[in-house]
């Protein structure tokens, strides 16, 4: 399927049955050097909007929020011991977490890419 | 004539043009200096201190005897090494320092020899009472000119910085919600946008949820948007005034009043009580607490980073929630008031919020506010608010016709200009700061407020001359006019002649480094 | 008016480029009956006017080094080498801003990152920050930033621990409604605090020499504490006791708390005082306060800046780890100066003296009928049990010009168990000829 995003600039893309998020690379851009990213634990539930991460730049630090409800499967420790791999590769290896959804369906409330570079745009 | 050999080349232009880097690193005046860890050892001692005799051991076993690691330095490495250090900073006492909100005002230092008496530098927090009594009339008399020139009924003394200050006075509000059974219901505190970090942090310390309050188009609290979110979960707003874009909250009183209305508190934020003192007293505007920084009004100094000193005055509503310790006086007498048992005695019953630190608060700062405000006077305080409005207003109305003003009209006692002469010109706020440096100015305050775009935000204080700030708005005024010609360069590499250029922020932030190791041990 | 550079003609010109008419114009927007008000308040005068009377208020004030003083309990008085007062009044340290501009505040970033460097070496810890207010706040941020690493919200308060730093964590801690936990006063230092750590708890905070004086081994408290997943705050009010006995970290705590007045700071009747704030490397996101860090400029060259800032209030705003905003930069200089003459030579010394100094003034009392020493161990302050109120006793012998330490009524004014008590220290400064002083004149008043 393809990526899913977020108001909130979270990305989504189904693969083999998990869920793989991660933040733009508009939003990697926007927050500047990253250097510091706090994942959450193995096994934690999610909803939908809750915290998830943290990023943070020198100047700036962000929550990352849940896309969608589900459990964390996996992490992604390589951008929390290499935090500029989110500049170098925020919507590819530089994924957060892998989520085992609750309820795909929510999925349809986001935005597809064409939605998400126009709401960019406007912001 | 006789003859003399002794003439050797005088005259400059002998001098071959040329810059080149140095054996040392050090250029001039400039002097490179290591670590003082890396100068010294662990045998070298400054001080004479006899090594004990005797066989005496009353430490329970409990010895140290690891290596603690603390070289040392004889008294002449020490002064050099600091002196070198003292070098790389810049300071009041050398130029403008006109960094908004900060109040970087003269530090007189009739102060500093004052705070030295030893009846003072050397006066014990937990000696007898008897002991103390020309502390504690000092103390009683600073609140008085606080109380004074404030127009508030009470002052907390002990907050030992404007956070601190801040904290005393939304734990009295939230005392104050307790004590009306309202605690558990008024949970939400306002704060505009343009707040310093410092109001959401203790709002939430004390624990409130934030919300903001927007700003609307003159830069002031939007008062229809304030109502639209008072009700009777809200425990009370936090409003600087002058606020952080350098203006006066015109809808003060109509603000206070929505706020009383709805069953809150007002807690008015007095970092920039320079402006006003003198002039204006806060109590006659509906607050019920502010902290005032002694560090900024009143002139004690920063100390490159502290120690600040943040005492809170309080309306009768707050008053009786004061933190202990506090000073009484009774028949010329003066006393303390040290447990909350014995504050909550002398209100009746009303439970004071407790303490807030160790001892009296910061008495070496009371002391130089006090030599401050009796030097100047009420009529010196009022001129220097009046001086410090004139000198932003005149570096406002000077800047303008290359830099852009965030807001229309006359401002308080600083300048704030947004980005929007930089446009286009590849010149960034930082870039603009930077250079700044390499003119001999310290940057004005950059990226705040928050509701402004790159913003600058210029506080000249009363301590400037009108040839200094001449001086200082022609070199603003060049810097725009380079920036706008195209002149990218010399900005981006800035500063160039500051002991240090651009330092790697993110490098610090990815691997912290914050503290030093022998080579070879992790 | 001596500190203000503009004169009227100066102001006249001004106005006139602002365009307004009058200097009020300026303040249009504030409530025209409030503008101008009257104070109840003097005029300006001149330098040896302020001199005068500020020098009256001190002479009414009796300084430690007045006379015999054995006063402790969290504020020593400690001899001060002239050269500290000469650096920290420099200008470039005196009239320096927080170093935000770090290029031209490399100064100040140096000495931190050497203050930060000397506060973890003595602590036995891995990092510390630039400093912050006092011991007792310090030790308030312990308390809240153990809460955040367990998320646990009970702490235990052992009764040793300084009853003003109990009160300020207190303060803070039942502002979030947590459990706080307060042993009994322990003079003898004998309290079992190892049955009271839970799976609840958060933090235990223990203070080494205790408020008594009692030297106490915390590596069995650190041990039981780790085992229940707690965290061991450690307390030290007294950072000359470092010199002489085992850090801290080499007893396992996991953060330690202090204050630094003792070195380079006068006693300054309570403030400002210098916070001191340490911790291991794997806490470091969670701690409070500024932090120095080293790294390089855009040639290369070494230097420092400010770092981890999103944890500050300037960033994180509401979700700061404290809404703290200030170091206390000066008295950290002063700190640090007062320890780089010292080095670990002289600070080994210095701490050696205090506590013969202790052990001679420990001897003298003890003698005196009635007076008994109640401690097992000490440093450089001890606890003598008297025979009638201590309260009583210190009063009578200020008449005489001793100021003969800390009576237990004045911290535990609700504790008849402390009425008896006296704290009593003896740093360098006590001379031998005091400590007699002070044993006739306790002698007399019993």
């Amino acid at each position: 399927m393809s990526v899913k995003y977020t108001k909130d600039h979270e990305w989504v893309r189904e693969e083999g049955g998990v869920y793989i998020v991660g933040i733009s690379t508009h939003a990697a851009e926007q927050l500047g050097d990253v250097v510091f990213v706090e994942l959450p634990e193995i096994g934690k539930s999610l909803s939908k909007g809750d915290d998830m991460a943290v990023v943070e730049s020198v100047k700036a630090a962000s929550d990352v929020y849940a896309p969608i409800s589900g459990e964390v499967v996996e992490i992604n420790q390589a951008i929390a011991d290499e935090p500029a791999k989110v500049n170098e590769d925020a919507q590819g290896a530089a994924w957060f977490v892998k989520l085992k959804a609750k309820d795909a369906s929510e999925l349809d409330t986001l935005m597809d890419e064409a939605a998400y570079n126009e709401f960019v745009e406007n912001e | 004539m006789t003859m003399n050999n002794q003439g050797r080349p005088s005259r400059a232009d002998n001098a071959a043009l040329i810059s080149t880097p140095t054996f040392t690193g050090n250029k001039a005046l400039q002097i490179e200096e290591l670590l003082s860890f890396e100068i010294g050892s662990i045998s070298q001692t400054g001080v004479d201190i006899a090594a004990s005799t005797g066989n005496v051991d009353r430490l329970g076993g409990l010895h140290r005897d690891d290596d603690i690691g603390l070289p040392g330095l004889s008294e002449p490495e020490t002064m050099r090494h600091f002196v070198r250090l003292s070098q790389k900073n810049f300071a009041i006492d050398m130029g403008p320092f006109p960094l908004g909100s900060c109040t970087m005002k003269h530090n007189p230092r009739l102060n500093e020899k004052v705070a030295r008496l030893s009846g003072f530098s050397d006066l014990h927090p937990l000696a007898p009472q008897a002991a103390v009594q020309g502390a504690l009339e000092l103390i009683d008399r600073l609140a008085f000119w606080l109380k004074e020139l404030t127009g508030m009924p009470a002052v907390a003394m002990s907050p030992k910085a404007g956070a601190h200050g801040e904290l005393c006075g939304m734990m009295a509000i939230k005392s104050a919600l307790d004590a009306r059974g309202e605690g558990d219901k008024r949970k939400r505190v306002l704060a505009p946008e343009s707040a310093h970090g410092t109001n959401p942090a203790t709002a939430v310390q004390c624990g409130f949820k934030v919300e903001a309050i927007p700003a609307d188009a003159t830069g002031r609290v939007d008062l229809s948007a304030l109502k639209e979110k008072l009700g009777d979960d809200v425990a009370g707003i936090m409003v600087t005034n002058p606020n952080t874009c350098g203006l006066f909250e015109r809808d003060i009183r109509a603000i206070a009043d929505a706020v009383h209305d709805a069953g809150g508190y007002f807690y008015c934020d007095g970092a920039n009580f320079n402006a006003i003192a003198g002039k204006v007293r806060p109590g006659d505007l509906g607050i019920d607490a502010m902290h005032i920084n002694l560090h900024k009004t009143f002139s004690t100094p920063h100390g490159g980073g502290g120690p600040g000193s943040g005492p809170t005055v309080l309306s009768d509503a707050l008053a009786p929630f004061a933190p202990v310790p506090y000073v009484v006086c009774e028949n010329g007498i003066y006393g303390l008031v040290e447990t909350r048992r014995a504050a909550n005695a002398e209100t009746a019953g009303v439970d004071s919020m407790g303490r807030m630190t160790a001892f009296h608060g910061q008495m070496g700062m009371f002391v130089r506010a006090l030599a401050y405000m009796m030097s100047h006077g009420v009529d010196g305080v009022r001129q220097a608010a009046e001086d410090a409005v004139l000198n932003a207003n005149y570096v406002l109305a000077r800047l303008k016709s290359e830099m852009t003003p965030a807001f229309d009209g006359y401002c308080m006692h600083e300048a704030l200009f947004d980005d929007r002469f930089l446009e286009g010109t590849g010149v960034e706020t930082i870039d603009f700061a930077k250079a700044m440096i390499d003119e001999g100015y310290h940057p004005m305050t950059m990226y705040f407020p928050l509701v402004v775009h790159g913003a600058m935000l210029i506080e000249p204080t009363e301590s400037e001359s009108k040839r200094e700030l001449d001086l200082f708005c022609d070199a603003l005024l060049s810097l725009a006019k380079r920036a706008k010609a195209g002149e990218v360069e010399p900005f981006k590499a800035a500063p160039i002649y500051a002991p240090r250029r651009r330092l790697d922020e993110t490098a610090a932030a990815r691997k912290p480094v914050l503290r030093w190791r022998p080579e070879g041990d992790i | 008016m001596r500190y203000l550079p503009l004169n009227d003609s100066d102001r006249a010109t001004m106005l006139k480029a602002v365009g307004a008419a009058t200097i009020d114009d300026l303040f249009e927007d504030v409530p025209a009956d409030a503008l101008n008000a009257c104070f109840d308040l003097p005029n300006h005068q001149g330098e040896m006017e302020i001199e005068r009377a500020l020098g009256a208020m001190a002479a009414k004030n009796r300084a430690a080094g007045d006379g015999p003083f054995f006063i402790g309990c969290g504020a020593y008085a400690h001899h001060v080498p002239a050269t500290v007062d000469h650096i920290i009044q420099r200008s470039e340290f005196l009239t320096s801003y927080t170093p935000y501009q770090p290029e031209i505040a490399q100064g100040t970033l140096q000495y931190l990152f050497e203050f930060q460097t000397q506060i973890a070496s003595l602590t036995g810890m891995d990092v510390a920050n630039a400093s912050m207010y006092d011991g007792s706040t310090a030790c308030a941020e312990a308390a809240l930033m153990a809460r955040r690493l367990t998320k646990r919200r009970k702490l235990i308060l052992s009764g040793g621990l300084h009853p003003h730093y109990a009160a300020v964590t207190r303060t803070n801690m039942e502002l979030h409604d947590d459990n706080v936990v307060q042993a009994p006063i322990d003079a003898e230092g004998a309290e079992d605090l190892i049955s009271m750590i839970d799976d609840e708890t958060s933090c235990i905070i223990v203070q080494n020499p205790d408020v008594f004086g009692n030297l106490r081994d915390l590596a069995p408290i650190a041990a039981a504490a780790h085992e229940k997943g707690a965290l061991l705050v450690a307390v030290v009010t007294e950072v000359v006791s470092l010199g002489a006995v085992k850090s801290p970290g080499e007893m396992g705590a996991d953060i330690v708390v202090g204050e630094g007045q003792s070195v380079g700071n006068g006693l300054i009747y309570g403030g400002p005082y210098v916070g001191l704030f340490a911790t291991r490397q794997k806490y470091i996101r969670q701690m409070p306060g500024r932090l120095c860090g080293e790294t390089t400029d855009a040639e290369g060259k070494r230097g420092f800046v400010l770092t981890l800032s999103t944890r500050e209030q300037h960033i994180r705003r509401d979700k700061a780890t404290s809404n703290i905003c200030t170091n206390s930069g000066l008295c950290t200089l002063a700190f640090t100066v007062h320890m780089t003459l010292l080095g670990e030579t002289g600070l080994r010394r210095l701490a050696m003296l205090n506590h013969v100094t202790a052990c001679k003034a420990a001897d003298a009392l003890g003698d005196i009928d009635g007076v008994e020493i109640v401690n097992k161990s000490w440093f450089n302050e001890f606890t003598l049990r008297l025979p009638k109120n201590a309260s009583a006793v210190v009063d009578a012998l200020v008449d005489d010009g001793v100021l003969a330490g800390v009576p237990g009524g004045r911290l535990w004014p609700d504790d008849q168990l402390a009425e008896n008590l006296l704290i009593v220290a003896a740093t360098e400064r006590a001379t031998d000829e005091d400590i007699k002083t002070i044993a006739l004149k306790l002698r007399e008043a019993l």
